[in-house]
């Protein structure tokens, strides 16, 4: 890389748009989810389903939609994106089908899953049409930061505020319910970028040098511990482990990213530890945390009380009866496990895509993470690579402990497995994120001839640029 | 900015590697456990679905599978359940399996190793796998003879072939019906289940395998076994009291029939079923010469593993007294009706005991043998001289002893009556064993009777158990 500085003067990079092959990707993502769509009853009753030409028009149309907003809107943006969410998108829709159509009568949990995908890619294409740029976004670093926390903490608000299978993270508006802690990721991850791209400096710099570690000033810390204390009070007050987990995990990563000092990350380590051991501790003394106790009895000893711990019992006897290969599509049984359509549903796709099928999903995650930590290595501005860092990492983080709770890596927390969980807020939240990850990357990777061409073009942008502080 | 951002991403590789690696471990290393546990509903759904092998006697099925529309797609039904219901046990969905079918259980699923060509075959041509079938030895005149004869009476019938240990007949009453348990509808079959259990006369209970009791005088043929091994005669003499103080103790033990005042015979001895002869007999041999004596016969082994059969017991260290009581088969001696058939059987094949067997063959379900079960010598119990002297002893007791009723016309019938008590208020226990015909011998029968309601003497295991044994014995011989 040292050989090669794109940044210097009179270098002008041109990256190709790869538009083409993101097409055929797209098409190729969108034909696997059809031809799983189609195995179910294939392989249950040996006929095609009946409405697989509206279901093939409005998933096609979905996907093309999507596909040509970023190639007239985003030319420049990573290729790779769109089709791995699509993959995703379409084997989760698969699977909550399938799950649907074991209940008699069947319910209808994918056609509104269609929906809030609909939503998403909208939200998607209304992202490529209006924010087309994500540097505007630095100017809302505290009302998005307040926006975000008052989100978090939502769900313990009484009337609106309902908990579900001992967790309290839900809010319920005139029968809708949402999960605000899933858009509280994406609004958090904006603010804390913008925050820590404006006090980086201070963060890094000034304080004292303890055990050779750089500790910030006292005032700096206070934001940050106001992040503490709120995802202890998550975790203690809505019972959601997950949620505090990714919460505190995604802040402190991004201070240690935005201050290149890994006192930070020891820090943040050192304060989530004592803040679990606290819980552990609390466990069997405190009722507000019994619910920790029970989560890492059930991980430790899960066949010592099936009855309670019947749900992870059956995701692992589900994975164990798929095998490598899985039973195939519609002829498993992840009926079996409750809640296989949310937050169990890695394991009804290992059970009928085996083994292979769910390392292959954790795989495509894992390639979306990837795309999204090269755009913010690419990005030429340091909100940009904040951003794309904090939202990638915190889905690597979210996939990772929601699939690692149902294969009992980890104790098992709630949480949604982005793209395919049934849930409406999980959804468009992810879209989101992959619209921003398409912003940047195709912020960072278009050339500086255009940019120079569309800053003079766009009087806004180029206020921003210099009001950001960028270099 | 970039460095922190490179460490992120070998972060968020090393957690996607974890991921991965956890997969992998939980194919490889715990697949197995997880398909093999009780709980696993989806491996028992399986198996439940699928057209599991017959179990035969000859080649009629006494447990089989019949096509249904209902959710499991095949039923398992026991066309003469009550007869056979402790040889086949039962299959159910909630209370797991028992007797054959679980003995079997990887044979009858199909999914036993040496099913595995075939079931690689099923896979690749679609169609659906079958399960073996299993063939029982059982001989079904002698089973239905064995039932009838036993009527209404609590207790247990086990007959073998003494040649080869085959089983013949193993009937327990009170018996069930598997098929109650083996309903599609669970909740019906668990009832069902919960009321057998529950059930004072123990219906589930296999008294002939699976159960031990005081064997009473039939444990003398052990007794005058240990004797002539010992260098005694037929026609040695042993003392027969009317009242013998036992050794060390102020108690005393009578005998149950004439056997005078003084001296016997040992083969008039075990014609009369001379408790004092015995005891006396016993205290001479010593505890030791008894229990090697006993388990030459296969007492502290377990039998029949199909069936999960239960081992017979000789105490451990009695005292001089115990080792008395013993020697007529009381304090803790403890047999199996199986291991009684066994002792008969084994006198009868010229001192060689035979390990008893159920099942003769499993099938393929092309015909095709997969496994045949040849007889197979336990161990030489007595010498062949011995063996027939002990041989003529017993035919006399048939002839001129306590067990008259045990007689059938034209064939030479020998046997040993018994009667015992576990607990002086309940019923004493029947006993009649019998191996016939002595010179050329086809059938050993062990009879016995939980409650026989009548006065504690040595003629019940003659007058209730003989009669039993005889019909089985013509059933066998027909």
């Amino acid at each position: 890389m040292a050989a090669f500085d794109p940044d210097a003067p009179g270098v002008v990079v041109v990256h190709r748009k790869r538009r083409n092959v993101e097409l055929a990707m797209v098409l190729f993502a969108l034909l696997i989810g059809l031809a799983a769509y189609s195995l179910v009853p294939l392989n249950q009753t040996g006929r095609l389903p009946a409405n697989l030409p509206v279901v093939a028009a409005i998933w096609l149309g979905l996907g093309v939609a999507a596909h040509l907003v970023i190639r007239f809107r985003l030319p420049y943006a990573d290729p790779l994106l769109l089709p791995c969410v699509l993959l995703l998108n379409g084997l989760g829709l698969t699977m909550i089908h399938r799950i649907d159509i074991i209940n008699d009568p069947p319910t209808s949990g994918a056609t509104s899953q269609l929906l809030w995908t609909a939503l998403g890619v909208g939200l998607l294409v209304g992202t490529a049409l209006l924010l087309r740029d994500h540097r505007p976004l630095i100017r809302f670093t505290y009302s998005l930061g307040l926006v975000g926390l008052a989100l978090l903490l939502l769900p313990l608000v009484p009337v609106i505020g309902t908990e579900e299978f001992g967790a309290r993270i839900w809010i319920r508006i005139a029968g809708f319910s949402f999960q605000p802690a899933e858009v509280a990721k994406v609004v958090l991850a904006i603010a804390f970028s913008s925050y820590l791209v404006e006090k980086r400096d201070v963060l890094a710099l000034a304080g004292a040098r303890v055990l050779g570690l750089d500790l910030p000033r006292a005032r700096d810390l206070g934001p940050i511990l106001i992040v503490w204390v709120t995802s202890l009070a998550i975790l203690v007050f809505q019972r959601d482990l997950g949620t505090s987990l990714l919460f505190f995990g995604l802040f402190v990563v991004m201070l240690y990213v935005a201050t290149e000092r890994p006192g930070w990350a020891v820090l943040g380590t050192v304060l989530f530890a004592a803040g679990a051991a606290f819980a552990v501790w609390g466990a069997s003394r405190i009722s507000q945390l019994s619910h920790v106790g029970v989560r890492i009895e059930s991980w430790l000893h899960p066949f010592a009380d099936i009855d309670q711990n019947g749900q992870i019992v059956s995701a692992q006897f589900g994975l164990a009866w798929g095998g490598l290969l899985g039973t195939g599509l519609g002829l498993g049984r992840p009926g079996l496990t409750p809640l296989a359509r949310s937050d169990f549903i890695a394991a009804a796709i290992g059970e009928e895509l085996g083994m292979a099928g769910l390392m292959a999903v954790i795989v495509v995650y894992a390639l979306v993470v990837a795309r999204g930590l090269r755009a913010s290595l690419a990005s030429k501005d340091q909100f940009g690579k904040l951003l794309a860092m904090a939202l990638s990492f915190v889905l690597a983080l979210q996939v990772f402990i929601i699939i690692g709770g149902v294969t009992r890596l980890l104790p098992l927390t709630g949480l949604t497995t982005p793209f395919m969980s049934q849930g409406g807020s999980s959804m468009i939240a992810n879209w989101v994120i992959v619209a921003l990850l398409l912003v940047i990357s195709h912020q960072a990777r278009k050339p500086a001839a255009t940019r120079l061409e569309s800053a003079l073009e766009d009087e806004e942008t180029q206020v921003i640029e210099t009001a950001g502080g960028a270099r | 900015m970039n460095r922190p951002i490179r460490r992120v991403a070998v972060l968020c590789l090393v957690l996607f590697g974890l991921l991965l690696g956890n997969g992998t471990y939980l194919i490889v290393v715990r697949q197995d456990s997880l398909n093999a546990h009780a709980a696993n509903r989806r491996v028992r759904d399986a198996e439940f679905s699928q057209d599991r092998g017959a179990i035969l006697v000859g080649n009629t099925p006494i447990a089989d599978t019949e096509p249904t529309d209902g959710r499991f797609g095949y039923q398992r039904v026991y066309p003469e359940p009550e007869r056979y219901a402790h040889v086949t046990g039962w299959y159910s969905y909630d209370r797991a399996r028992s007797g054959l079918e679980e003995g079997y259980n990887t044979e009858l699923a199909g999914t036993d190793d040496s099913l595995f060509a075939r079931r690689l075959v099923d896979l690749v041509t679609g169609r659906t796998p079958e399960g073996a079938s299993v063939v029982t030895t059982i001989d079904p005149a002698a089973q239905r003879a064995a039932e009838e004869a036993l009527g209404d009476r609590k207790g247990a019938v086990v007959a073998l072939d003494p040649r080869t240990g085959a089983v013949l007949a193993t009937v327990s009453h009170p018996s069930y019906d598997p098929n109650r348990i083996a309903s599609h509808d669970v909740e019906a079959a668990n009832e069902a289940y919960a009321e057998l259990v529950d059930d004072p006369d123990n219906p589930l209970t296999n008294r002939g395998v699976r159960e031990i009791y005081p064997p009473g005088s039939t444990f003398k043929l052990v007794t005058a076994a240990a004797a002539l091994e010992a260098g005694r005669e037929p026609d040695s003499e042993v003392d027969t009291p009317a009242e013998l103080t036992l050794p060390g103790t102020q108690t005393t033990l009578g005998n149950d029939t004439d056997c005078g005042d003084g001296r016997v015979s040992l083969d008039r001895a075990l014609q009369l079923s001379c408790n004092t002869a015995f005891a006396n007999l016993g205290t001479e041999l010593g505890a030791d010469a008894l229990r090697e004596q006993a388990e030459r016969f296969g007492f502290d082994t377990r039998h029949l593993p199909d069936l999960n059969g239960a081992a017979s017991t000789f105490p451990e260290d009695p005292d001089p007294a115990q080792t008395a009581l013993s020697a007529i088969g009381q304090f803790e001696v403890a047999a199996s009706p199986l291991q009684m058939a066994m002792v008969a059987g084994a006198i009868a094949n010229d001192g060689v005991v035979m390990d008893p067997y159920l099942v003769s063959q499993v099938r393929a379900p092309n015909l095709s043998t997969l496994r045949e079960t040849r007889p197979r010598e336990l161990g030489r119990a007595m010498s062949a001289e011995n063996a027939e002297q002990l041989q003529q002893m017993m035919v006399n007791v048939v002839d001129q002893g306590t067990g008259t009723n045990g007689q059938i016309a034209g064939v030479e019938v020998g046997g040993k009556t018994g009667t015992a008590q576990s607990d002086l208020s309940q019923p004493p226990y029947a006993w009649f064993v019998s191996a016939a015909p002595m010179d050329d011998p086809q059938v050993a029968v062990a009879v016995f009777i939980e409650e026989a309601d009548i006065p504690r003497n040595d003629i019940a295991g003659g007058r209730l158990a003989a009669p039993i044994a005889r019909e089985v014995t013509q059933a066998v011989l027909q």
